[in-house]
C-alpha cells in the first residue's frame, strides 16, 4: 500500500480560476492533469503541495482543432484521443504512433499531451519510495545535496521520458504558455532545458494551454522508434523521433531528435549538410545512425546499461529513417 | 470531504479525506474489494476500472476527481447473480489460477468488448497489455475473451 499524502483539494472550474489562484500559491500547489505522473510521485513523497490543483473541469483545454493547415491539441487531450484521433493519424502519424506506445491502454486512457509534455524527469535513484531514498542518502534532484549518477556533477542528469516531446520537435511544434498575466508562444524544441530537477521553462503559475504543430510540418516523411524493456507499460530508455522534407530532388531539410538520455532531448546537430539532395535510403539512415552516435552520451541514471543504450542509438535511427523512408 | 460518486449504476456517498485514492475510496469506504491493490503506483492493472467507458487505474485516480463520472467495477459485471460471458469464459479455458489479477483484466476485456464486439487476437491483446498476470501465461485469458466475444456474437 502507498498512501498519498495530505493535500488541499482545488478543482477550478475555468482556466481563469485556475490561474488567479496560480498567481498567489504557484509554489505551494501542484498541477494534476491525468495525475498518471503525477500521484505515483506523490505516493513517492516528490512533490508535496499543500494544494494539488486539478484540470479536470477546463473542458476548454480539451479540443482539436485545425486551422489554415495548422494543428492545435489542447494540454487536456488524452494519448488515447490523440492515438485514435483520424486526422492525427493520416497527417502527423508519428505523433499518434508515438502517443500509442505510452505507457499502457489504462494509463494512456488517462494520460494527458501537457501531462505528458510536462513530465518530470526520472532517475532509478529518484521514481523510489521515501524509505528507499532515505535508506541510500537522498539526492539532490530531492532532499538531498549530491548526485549518485555523477558524484562529482552538480547538475541533475535524470532523463527526460516523454514519448511525444522528441515527435513535436521533430514537427516544429510549439507551446502556448499563459499565466494570470498573459500568454507566450515558445517551440518544443526551445521548451526543454538540460536540468533534470526541472527540466522545463515553465515558471510557477504558467500552465501549457495548447501544442500546435504548423501547416508547414504537413507531408513530412516522419517516424518514431521506442526501445523498452517490454512493448507494453515500460518508460523509453531511448526514443528517435525523425522528420524529412523529401522532394524530387531528395531531402530538403530534416530533423532527429534522440531523447531518454539526459535531462532534455538531444536534436542532433549538423542535419541540414549531411541530408541536402540525398534521397531516404539506408545510406543516409548510416550517416544519420553515426552523426547520432557521436553526439549521445548515455548515463546510468536508468536502470538500464548505458553501453547498451548507446550501442541501441544508431540501431533506432536506422529503424526511423527506414520507417520514414517507407522501406520495409 | 463528502465524495459522490457513480458506481455501478448507483450514486454513493462516501466521507473521504482528499488524499484518497478511487482505489481506496472503493475499497474501504464502499465496501467493494474485487478491485484489487497490488503495486499501487500504475505498474500492473489490478486496480483496473472502466471510467466513462474507458479502462483506468483507480489506484492513481484521485477519488475526488472521479466525482460525476460514471464508474464500472468487477462488481458491477454480473448481471441479476448471473456471470458475465467474460467471467464464464475464464473460468472454462482456465484463465484465472490465483484470481488476483482478474477483476482488472476483465474490467479491460470488458471495455475492449463493449466497443469492439469482435476482436482479433492482437486486439486483444493490446487491450489486456496494461494488464500483468504472473499465474497463467496469458494465452488462456486471451482464449477467454476470444470465446466470450464469439458467444456474444451467436446470441440474438
Ligand atoms: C507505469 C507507468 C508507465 C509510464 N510509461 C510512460 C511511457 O512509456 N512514456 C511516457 O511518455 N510516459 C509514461 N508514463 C508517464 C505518464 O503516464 C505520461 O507521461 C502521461 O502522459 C502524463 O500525463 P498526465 O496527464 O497523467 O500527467 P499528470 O500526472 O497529471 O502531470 C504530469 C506533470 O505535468 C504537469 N502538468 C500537467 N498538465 C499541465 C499543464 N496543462 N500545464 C502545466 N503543467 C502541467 C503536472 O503538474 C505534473 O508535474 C508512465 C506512467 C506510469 C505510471
Ligand atoms: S540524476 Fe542525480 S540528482 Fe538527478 S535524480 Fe538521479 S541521482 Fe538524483
Ligand atoms: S494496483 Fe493499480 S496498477 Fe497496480
Ligand atoms: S491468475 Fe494469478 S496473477 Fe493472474
Amino acid at each position: 500500500m502507498l498512501t498519498l499524502p495530505a493535500f488541499e483539494w482545488l478543482r477550478p472550474a475555468n482556466l481563469d480560476d485556475a490561474l488567479a489562484h496560480l498567481a498567489n500559491h504557484a509554489a505551494e500547489s501542484l498541477v494534476v492533469a491525468g495525475g498518471t505522473d503525477a500521484v505515483p510521485n506523490l505516493k513517492h513523497r516528490l512533490h508535496e503541495p499543500r494544494w494539488i490543483v486539478h484540470l479536470g473541469r477546463l473542458d476548454e483545454l480539451r479540443f482539436v482543432r485545425e486551422s489554415e493547415g495548422a494543428l492545435s491539441i489542447g494540454p487536456l487531450v488524452t494519448l488515447s484521443a490523440i492515438a485514435r484521433h483520424e486526422g492525427i493519424r493520416r497527417d502527423f502519424p508519428s505523433l499518434a504512433r508515438a502517443a500509442s506506445l505510452v505507457a499502457s491502454p489504462q494509463i494512456r486512457n488517462m494520460g494527458t499531451l501537457g501531462g505528458n509534455l510536462c513530465l518530470d524527469t526520472r532517475c532509478t535513484y529518484y521514481n523510489q519510495t521515501y524509505f528507499w531514498r532515505d535508506a541510500l542518502g537522498f539526492c539532490l534532484k530531492k532532499d538531498g545535496v549530491r548526485c549518485h549518477v555523477v558524484p562529482q556533477g552538480r547538475r541533475c542528469v535524470a532523463a527526460h521520458s516523454s514519448d511525444v516531446s522528441p515527435v513535436l520537435i521533430s514537427l516544429d511544434a510549439s507551446v502556448d504558455i499563459s499565466n494570470a498575466r498573459g500568454s507566450r508562444t515558445v517551440p518544443v524544441d526551445e521548451f526543454f532545458v538540460g536540468d533534470g530537477v526541472h527540466n522545463n521553462v515553465l515558471v510557477p503559475g504558467e500552465l501549457v494551454t495548447r501544442v500546435t504543430i504548423p501547416a508547414a510540418s504537413r507531408g513530412l516523411r516522419a517516424a518514431y522508434q521506442k526501445l523498452r524493456p517490454r512493448a507494453a507499460i515500460d518508460f523509453p530508455m531511448l526514443s528517435v523521433a525523425f522528420a524529412a522534407r523529401v522532394s524530387d530532388g531528395g531531402c530538403e531539410h530534416a530533423r532527429l531528435v534522440v531523447s531518454a538520455l539526459g535531462a532534455k532531448p538531444r536534436r542532433i546537430g549538423g542535419l541540414d549538410a549531411l541530408v541536402k539532395g540525398r534521397p531516404l535510403d539506408d545510406a543516409l539512415g548510416e550517416a544519420l545512425a553515426e552523426a547520432a552516435y557521436r553526439q549521445c552520451r548515455p548515463l546510468t541514471n536508468v536502470a538500464y546499461d548505458d553501453a547498451y543504450r548507446h550501442e541501441m542509438v544508431p540501431v533506432f535511427v536506422r529503424r526511423a529513417v527506414r520507417e520514414a523512408g517507407g522501406i520495409a | 470531504m463528502l465524495c459522490r460518486l457513480r458506481v455501478n449504476g448507483e450514486t454513493r456517498d462516501c466521507a473521504v479525506v482528499p488524499h484518497t485514492t478511487l482505489l481506496e475510496a472503493l475499497r474501504y469506504a464502499l465496501g467493494l474489494t474485487g478491485s484489487k491493490q497490488g503495486c499501487d503506483k500504475g505498474d500492473c492493472g489490478a486496480c483496473t476500472v472502466v471510467i466513462d467507458g474507458e479502462s483506468a487505474l483507480s489506484c492513481i485516480s484521485i477519488a475526488l476527481a472521479c466525482e460525476g463520472r460514471d464508474i464500472v467495477t468487477i462488481e458491477g459485471l454480473a448481471r441479476n447473480g448471473i456471470p458475465h460471458p467474460l467471467q464464464d469464459a475464464l473460468d472454462v479455458t482456465g484463465g484465472a489460477q490465483c484470481g488476483f489479477c482478474t477483476p482488472g483484466i476483465l474490467m479491460s476485456a470488458w471495455a475492449l468488448l463493449e466497443r469492439n464486439p469482435r476482436p482479433s487476437r492482437d486486439e486483444i491483446a493490446l487491450a489486456l497489455s496494461g494488464n500483468l498476470c504472473r499465474c497463467t501465461g496469458y494465452t488462456k485469458i486471451i482464449d477467454a475473451v476470444e470465446l466470450a466475444a464469439s458467444q456474444s456474437a451467436e446470441r440474438p
